[in-house]
């Protein structure tokens, strides 16, 4: 299962943990198994079908440019960080 | 290591045929000779001109505009206001993430509201650029002023003036619902802060200020737009990104992406300035009620600097903590970051990089995101970043200090390397901190005693090392093999600093032809596949990958090919070093020029082609050593010696590598000593011209030497790290550092000029 590095502003979904582990093959998946888990998730990182304008997320170190479709390993850590500027995830 | 001074060193690893070498630039004939064509020399028949009408107040509700006079006036062919735009979403994405519609379009044209000095309220096309001008001044705004805010501790007040009625604080997904002018609020932590504060010997906290500033840009904002008869928009415009402009014309204008085709001019000079787009929709819409007439807007200096994006002033608090024996236990920060008028600082890019220089075990760093009445801040190289290590690079300076520990010792002994966590979450791959801090080290500069001084002021000397991530993103290439053994490389990334040649050498060297027998070509968005912008250090990394991988298609072809002329298996074929030959028969071999002499006469074109989006881009590190000497006198302090140390991976035109580091040291040293938004206390920015905003001349500058570190990027099929940005991250920090050692005060507010300098040296003496 993936890691998942929870931000700390998120870390009163999970009670206070810092760390979870989750399945699934793709950072939607993940959101999915983790809305399961800890209810509001998913509100909090996802405005329909994608990441919120202003979240980005980096699988294994890597800032993803296709957001929730970014296919995740066994064992992979998955961050939710903060986009780069505001809603720009692609910058200069 | 080496020892022997050398002003330009490239400390390589791997050689290769073309990558590393310096041919020539392609497009460089028709640069210095003035033929390459900018954006202001585009002209048409029936070509009108457009002028912009700019808000006079940083803050202030628009309760009428008039425009009929200017309507009236001989000689005007169209006036648009907010109101001309079509009915729209409510978000849109252009590349750059997703974006309120209103925000966006409130910027290029104000709507109920201006909210900073220069915010565009009313463009004119005319048939002269004077008659819009004169047209411009005939438009009739009714203001109420509001009260502005121009800082971001000012902005997050309580009492502060609020910007936008329907901005409420975004805590990391979550809406706080309290309105404010704090759009984001996020927080990275790692470890037990208070665990490691308790452990440390020394703690140093500072807080640091630096003010608005722009890239600086020689040419200005310009665009030409054509909405035509059938409805399709051509635009031509000085931009970053073709895909960018193509994508918020569409948006913009409710119009299908298909009917807009941007074409990129050559462009001088952009820095992530000319990504965000400006005049682009507006010029659109004053082409469709002039009668579908061409329309050319051309900035003034003045709307430069007041009209689009400069990068964020900010308010830094820093504090470290290390143990006697040097190890850095404990850091946190808290970044404020002004966004100027409309959310997207880049205060998350300052986060990402604040410490990540270093292996720290505990730390929190707070970001804020703070609209103010200023121009919406837009991407000046390595947005952010400097604006973080100006302040954590002069913390890390004093904590050497308290330890008595060589300022480039205490950063090796905590240097991040492979496998370190970031704060921000991410562990580093393989990168080449300790190779930078060590070819520093090891440099003459720093084995030299300090410049002498040359006009009998206190010298001093500096050194920093910045952190920048580096990004992919998406690129495409087509290349066509020409019969006399030539290619035709097609791309859509504008070329700002030499990346013609970069990338071309990618295909040359596969293909194993000399740079100059590639004919690269930066083409509009109607001739090559979705291209992402010429930013983020990505160009010669992402685009030069896309090369690459278009010539392995070309090769891929040239070989079976050849096996189909020799009537032989294609397994049986290779192709090394140019040359096409059997792997089992000597007699079969030719040149790639002699086969493609072959190509019409044996069967189909070759054509190859390569989409990517590719992963490992690589972060980059540079660092800086600087000698000044500061005049006790007059406060002026000048830089005597700058040596620029970077890790390029593997520097594919070394030339060009060099200049991203000269120009960055260039910026830096303006961005230190110089340069600021002076704004009156109603928010005029007093000096909105180059004469006044005080960039660095060559008279200013020392020479600026440079060693290229090359660890290679595995992740790149040549090594390469993006170089654009990395080594503007912390030149400011290594200058205040110098200064710090020239006049044992500690300067924590840019820039430091001379009244900087002489007010701190009077209160001083007062205290």
């Amino acid at each position: 299962m993936a890691t998942v590095f929870i931000p700390s502003l998120m870390q009163d979904l999970t009670g206070g943990q810092q760390t979870v582990d989750t399945p699934g093959s793709t950072v939607r998946e993940i959101i999915n198994a983790l809305e399961g888990d800890f209810p509001g998730m998913k509100t909090r990182l996802m405005d329909g079908f994608r990441l919120k304008g202003n979240i980005t997320v980096a699988v294994d170190g890597e800032v993803s440019p296709i957001g929730v479709l970014a296919e995740v390993g066994e064992t992979s850590e998955v961050h939710f960080l903060p986009a780069i500027a505001g809603g720009q995830r692609k910058i200069a | 290591m080496t020892t022997t001074y050398e002003p330009n060193q490239v400390l390589s690893n791997e050689t290769f045929k073309v990558v590393g070498t310096r041919p020539i630039r392609h497009d460089g004939a028709d640069k210095v000779t003035g033929r390459a064509k900018y954006g202001a020399d585009y002209t048409a028949a029936g070509l009108l001109h457009g002028k912009t009408l700019r808000s006079p107040h940083a803050h202030a509700r628009i309760k009428s505009i008039d425009t009929s006079k200017a309507e009236a006036l001989a000689g005007v062919k169209a006036v648009v206001t907010s109101k001309d735009f079509p009915p729209t979403k409510d978000t849109a994405d252009f590349g750059l993430g997703g974006q309120p519609m209103d925000r966006f379009r409130g910027n290029l044209l104000a709507g109920d509201k201006v909210l900073y000095r220069g915010h565009a309220i009313a463009a004119v096309a005319a048939t002269s650029p004077h008659i819009a001008e004169e047209a411009i001044g005939l438009i009739e705004v009714d203001y109420e002023v509001l009260p502005a805010v121009f800082t971001a501790p000012d902005g997050m007040a309580d009492d502060a003036p609020i910007l936008l009625e329907d901005l409420t604080t975004q805590e990391f997904g979550k809406d706080t619902g309290r309105k404010s002018n704090i759009a984001d609020h996020f927080q990275h932590k790692m470890g037990d802060l208070d665990k490691g504060f308790a452990a440390a010997d020394v703690v140093i906290e500072r807080s640091f200020d630096t003010k608005t500033v722009h890239q600086g840009y020689i040419e200005p904002h310009n665009v030409t737009a054509l909405w035509n008869d059938d409805d399709r928009i051509h635009v031509y415009s000085s931009t970053q990104g073709s895909f960018v402009v193509r994508a918020s014309v569409s948006e913009a204008l409710a119009v299908p992406v298909s009917k807009v085709r941007a074409t990129p001019m050559e462009i001088g000079g952009g820095f992530g300035g000319k990504i965000n787009v400006y005049g682009e929709p507006v010029a659109a819409l004053l082409s469709k009620k002039a009668g579908n007439k061409p329309v050319k807007i051309v900035m003034s200096r003045a709307e430069v600097f007041e009209g689009t994006g400069p990068t964020s002033g900010s308010h830094t608090t820093i504090k470290m903590g290390a143990t006697k024996e040097g190890k850095i236990v404990a850091a946190s920060a808290n970044l404020q970051l002004e966004a100027g008028a409309y959310p997207g600082s880049p205060v998350g890019a300052a986060a990402m990089c604040v410490f990540s220089a270093y292996n720290v075990d505990n730390v929190v760093i707070d970001g804020y995101d703070v609209v103010v009445n200023k121009p919406k801040t837009a991407a000046y190289r390595a947005p952010g970043a400097p604006n973080a290590a100006f302040a954590a690079e002069q913390v890390v300076d004093e904590l050497a200090q308290k330890l008595n520990i060589d300022p480039i010792e205490l950063r090796l002994m905590n240097a991040a390397k492979e496998g370190v966590r970031r704060a921000d979450g991410p562990i580093h791959p393989r990168i080449g901190c300790v190779e930078v801090l060590d070819a520093m080290k090891a440099h003459d500069h720093y084995s030299s005693p300090i410049t002498p001084a040359k006009k009998g002021g206190k010298t001093g000397r500096g050194v920093a090392i910045g952190f920048w991530f580096n990004i992919g993103f998406a690129s495409s290439c087509n290349i066509t093999v020409n019969n006399d053994g030539t290619i035709n490389l097609i791309e859509g990334s504008t070329d700002i600093g030499g990346s013609r040649a970069s990338i071309a050498m990618h295909a040359a060297e596969v293909l194993g032809i000399t740079a100059e027998e590639v004919i690269p070509q930066v083409v509009d968005t109607d001739s090559i596949g979705y291209t992402a912008i010429t930013g983020g250090s990505r160009t010669t990394f992402a685009t030069g990958w896309a090369a690459y991988e278009a010539a392995q298609d070309v090769k891929r072809q040239v070989v079976a090919r050849a096996a189909k002329i020799w009537g032989v298996d294609p397994d049986s074929v290779e192709m090394v070093e140019g040359v096409i030959r059997s792997k089992t028969d000597t007699e079969l071999n030719m040149t790639f020029k002699e086969l493609a002499g072959q190509i019409n006469a044996t069967g189909e074109p070759i054509v190859g082609r390569a989409a990517v989006d590719p992963a490992g881009a690589g972060a980059s590190f540079a660092g800086q050593i600087v000698d000044v000497e500061v005049d006790p006198e007059t406060g002026k302090t000048d830089v005597l010696r700058f040596t620029m140390v970077q890790d390029a991976g593997k520097a594919i035109h070394p030339s060009y590598v060099e200049g991203q580091m000269q120009g960055a040291a260039v910026q830096g040293i303006g961005w230190a000593l110089n340069e600021e938004y002076y704004y009156s206390k109603d928010g005029k920015m007093d000096n909105a011209s180059f004469l006044d905003y005080r960039m660095p001349t060559t008279l200013d500058l020392p020479m600026i030497d440079t060693v290229i570190v090359e660890v290679a990027n595995p992740g790149h099929p040549y090594g390469v790290r993006g170089v654009g940005e990395a080594p503007i991250v912390s030149p400011q920090a290594a200058i205040a550092n110098a200064i710090q050692n020239a006049t044992g005060r500690r300067m924590t507010s840019l820039p430091i000029n001379s009244v900087a300098i002489m007010e701190a040296s009077w209160a001083a003496k007062t205290s």
